[in-house]
């Protein structure tokens, strides 16, 4: 009987062993296929046509992709712009100031919001968000690149809030008494005492919610406009623009299979992978550095 | 009878502390011996060593041999699964498992593969008595074991481990956040059960080492100092640091 | 002097509080009004037939039972796939996994998959399922891609709640002569369920809610009628929406909510059912 439970255990731990390494695997293998499919656009477009800035795949042949890097960037920088005040300040007003029924109404509450579907924001993007845009600041359009900010601003508010929250309760309980006791408001304590205490986790928090908006897709497709334009200037903001995510989910449909456009499609989410996977190594860096950090204090 | 027998066990764990340098001793069969002194000392690693538990945690290098009944327990062939039935522990605080006060006892048993009803009862009662919690719980063995009070709840974790019949028992300040009453109820049953089992007690006090040792080892910085009748080591040192920790002058 | 400075520091505090307070229901109450703004506007739509029927006349008419069943298709392949590998790979990472370069290595490669746009899952489930291992446009293909998708989430959580069992239960139950895996499965495990469950239906919250990464792995615009074979490509709510809110013509808007409705109640549901598990498991904790 001990016999075979040795023999069961050990097939068990293999097994579990094997499922824990299985994020490698993805990770690898996504990485992998992306590269499969993506790098022969690097053959068959010459770089210089590739960061271009005319974006006309069906119509012209034109592969730049220019045009959809800014697009992407300046939607992003639209939503950190909204996420990053409201998202730490939501964590704050959560962690340090909401009473305890009120905060047992706030997270689920930032939760749903997490768990709507991209669809339905960018759905009441099209019906309600946009034309009041159109109508409140006079412009042609309602589908800009301001109107996918706001929207993905919400959708990056519930990451931020959840990380940024995490962060500021680790806080141990004895820096803030520490400085109440000399005699510091409750508000100098945040600011002073507990943000910057919490300060690796905060950052952690925002670059995991800007990571989020980049890869953001439906919302973005739905309401941006689709117009693959350079969007460098201040005033870009108010006129359509086009990201990365959403030429893909847009034009993917389109393609054949094997085409240049089809590799270039492939390229673009190489690209995205690739800066989605800096974004994510430099906040867990950031996060684990000062893990270590804070043992090395508190010890 | 030695029951244990402890040849030049030297411990150190991954971290670099060392935490046992050199200890002999044996631990005599159906007595209760002591190992007290300060913090620090490797009380209780050398009892986790006796059920080989700190396989659990980063050790670095161990050297030596323990001998239960002859066989040396260290060698990495050993069955530690059987090992630990036969050498059962109670832990410093009462660990409860989130469980029926019946389900505790019967833990054990049930992984040992005994599913015949009639002998979980028989064990369940058996090791209550033995621990001197019968009466208290014989109503409600079904309820949850968190519902019991701290010195209850504590004598349960001993009668968990007698419900597997172990040959040794490993009892690591078993008293230390309990009231004096309970404290009272364990050190009895402690004399009790010493007449069938071998016990090996850490204590959270020397007063509680001088009421309860037939024998004791007093243990500074990793070494064994000093070790000899439990009555005489209390009253009578032999070593100069026994006697400076006896009498209160450091520790 | 003295007066005046305690009145400035306390000023400031209750603006700054005031401030944030603001933010924070600035934050909150859009949410709030979106939920009820579409279940006024949706409710409209929703009747027997809608729910149970087929759409008609190029999407204009009819139901949206298609969309439905797709999503419940959808999710449960993700389930099947992703659940057992999630919770088996957060039990290596909680209970088995030492502090080294590999683990370390694998709580990074867990982060990045949590990061990757849905839309690069969407072209990986098109590059490996769809072409590669030829499984076609079908509900297999697009049930793997999400379930890799909805991994970093399940492991997350149920690592979170297997560490939350304390771990003297595992020195007691080792102690009494278990295995370590029988550790696992009678007590630490048992006392995760909870936890690990509400990560399991929040991730599969959020994969039912997806639309990009069953774009081109397994979404359907139209289909006469209900998927048979997992090899069968399949309609889905959330591709339902984007496709009749952007593609369709004349489309009455009324269906619009309807459809953006349903979704809601769905993914709504779920999140309700996690929390209930969640703040009800709280309340009955043994320690």
């Amino acid at each position: 009987m001990e016999k075979s439970l040795n023999w069961r255990e050990y097939i068990i731990t293999r097994l579990v062993k094997a499922s824990g390494y299985s994020a490698i695997v993805f990770v690898i293998l996504i990485f992998f296929f992306l590269l499969r499919e993506g790098l022969p656009a690097l053959a068959e477009v010459p770089l210089s046509a590739l960061f271009s800035v005319r974006w006309y795949p069906i119509e012209g042949n034109y592969f730049g992709i220019l045009p959809l890097l800014t697009g992407s960037l300046i939607v992003t920088m639209g939503a950190a712009l909204i996420a990053v005040p409201f998202g730490i300040g939501t964590a704050v007003y959560i962690s340090e100031i909401a009473p305890r029924w009120m905060r047992e109404i706030l997270k689920p509450l930032v939760e749903l919001l997490g768990g709507l579907p991209s669809v339905v924001l960018g759905f009441l993007g099209i019906l309600v968000l946009a034309p009041f845009i159109r109508r409140f600041l006079d412009l042609p359009t309602g589908l800009t690149a301001l109107t996918g900010s706001l929207l993905l601003g919400a959708t990056a508010v519930p990451t931020v809030v959840s990380v940024a929250e995490d962060a500021l309760d680790a806080v141990p309980r004895a820096y803030r008494e520490g400085a109440w006791a000399l005699g510091a408001t409750r508000w100098q304590t945040i600011w002073r005492v507990t943000l910057p205490a919490a300060a690796s986790g905060v950052l952690t928090a925002i670059m995991l919610g800007i990571g989020r908006a980049i890869g953001e897709t439906m919302t973005v497709m739905m309401v941006t406009g689709n117009a693959p334009v350079m969007a460098l200037s201040p005033g870009s903001f108010f006129s359509p623009v086009r990201t990365m995510t959403a030429t893909i989910a847009a034009e993917m449909g389109e393609v054949a299979n094997g085409s240049v456009h089809y590799h270039v499609l492939f390229f673009i989410g190489l690209v995205l992978f690739i800066i989605s996977l800096v974004v994510n190594i430099v906040a867990s860096s950031v996060l684990f550095r000062a893990h270590k950090r804070s043992e090395r204090i508190l010890s | 009878m030695d029951k244990i027998v402890i040849e030049h066990l030297t411990l150190q764990y991954a971290d670099g502390t060392e935490s046992l340098r050199d200890v002999s001793l044996g631990i005599r069969e159906n007595a209760v011996t002591v190992l007290f002194g300060p913090a620090g000392g490797g009380k209780s690693t050398l009892l986790r060593c006796l059920n080989r538990l700190n396989d659990l945690t980063e050790v670095r290098s161990a050297s030596g041999r323990i001998l239960i009944d002859g066989e040396n327990i260290l060698d990495p062939k050993t069955d530690v699964v059987a090992l630990r039935r036969k050498v059962g522990m109670v832990f410093a605080r009462p660990v409860v498992l989130p469980m029926s006060i019946r389900q505790n006892l019967c833990y054990g048993l049930e992984l040992a593969g005994e599913k015949r009803r009639y002998k979980l009862d028989e064990a369940v009662e058996r090791s209550l008595k033995l621990a001197a919690l019968w009466d208290e719980v014989k109503e409600r063995l079904n309820e949850p074991a968190i519902a019991l009070s701290g010195g209850q709840q504590q004598r349960l974790c001993l009668a968990r481990s007698l419900a597997l019949q172990p040959e040794i028992i490993l009892l690591d300040e078993p008293t230390s956040g309990l009231d004096p009453i309970s404290t009272g109820k364990v050190e009895a049953a402690l004399q009790e059960l010493k007449k069938e089992y071998t016990i090996v007690l850490v204590p959270h006090s020397v007063q509680q080492a001088g009421r309860t040792a037939d024998y004791a080892g007093f243990f500074l910085q990793g070494e064994l100092v000093e070790y000899g009748d439990g009555k005489s080591i209390f009253t009578n040192p032999r070593d100069k640091r026994t006697e400076d920790y006896v009498t209160g002058r450091f520790g | 002097m003295k007066s005046i400075l305690p009145l400035n520091r306390h000023l400031i505090q209750r603006l700054g509080f005031g401030l944030i307070t603001f933010m924070a229901v600035l934050t909150v109450v859009p949410i709030i009004v979106t939920v009820i703004y579409i279940l006024v506007r949706g409710a409209p739509a929703i009747s027997w037939e809608f729910l149970s029927g087929f759409p008609l006349e190029g999407m204009t008419a009819g139901g949206i039972l298609p969309a439905i069943i797709g999503t419940f298709y959808l999710t449960i392949g993700t389930a099947i796939f992703s659940v057992p590998l999630g919770i088996a790979a957060a039990i290596y990472l909680s209970e088995y996994a030492a502090d080294n370069r590999w683990t370390r290595l694998i709580r990074i490669s867990i982060i990045n998959l949590a990061g990757i746009p849905s839309v690069v899952y969407g072209l990986f489930g098109l590059g490996l399922f769809v072409l590669f291992l030829r499984f076609g446009t079908s509900i297999l293909a697009a049930s793997l891609t999400l379930s890799i998708m909805t991994l970093p989430v399940i492991i997350s959580t149920s690592e979170e709640a297997l560490r939350a069992v304390p771990p003297s239960f595992r020195t007691v139950s080792i102690s009494l002569g278990a295995t370590r895996w029988q550790t696992i499965r009678r007590i630490v495990l048992k006392e995760a369920v909870p936890g690990i469950l509400t990560g399991v239906i929040l991730g599969l919250e959020r994969a039912a809610g997806e639309t990009a990464p069953i774009l081109f792995t397994g979404a359907a615009f139209f289909l006469p009628r209900l998927p048979v074979s997992p090899f069968d490509a399949t309609m889905a709510l959330p591709y339902h929406l984007f496709v009749i809110a952007t593609q369709v013509p004349n489309m009455p808007i009324q269906i619009q909510y309807g459809t953006a409705l349903v979704l809601l109640a769905f993914v709504l549901t779920m999140n309700i059912i996690a929390t209930v598990i969640r703040s009800r498991a709280r309340a009955r904790r043994e320690w």
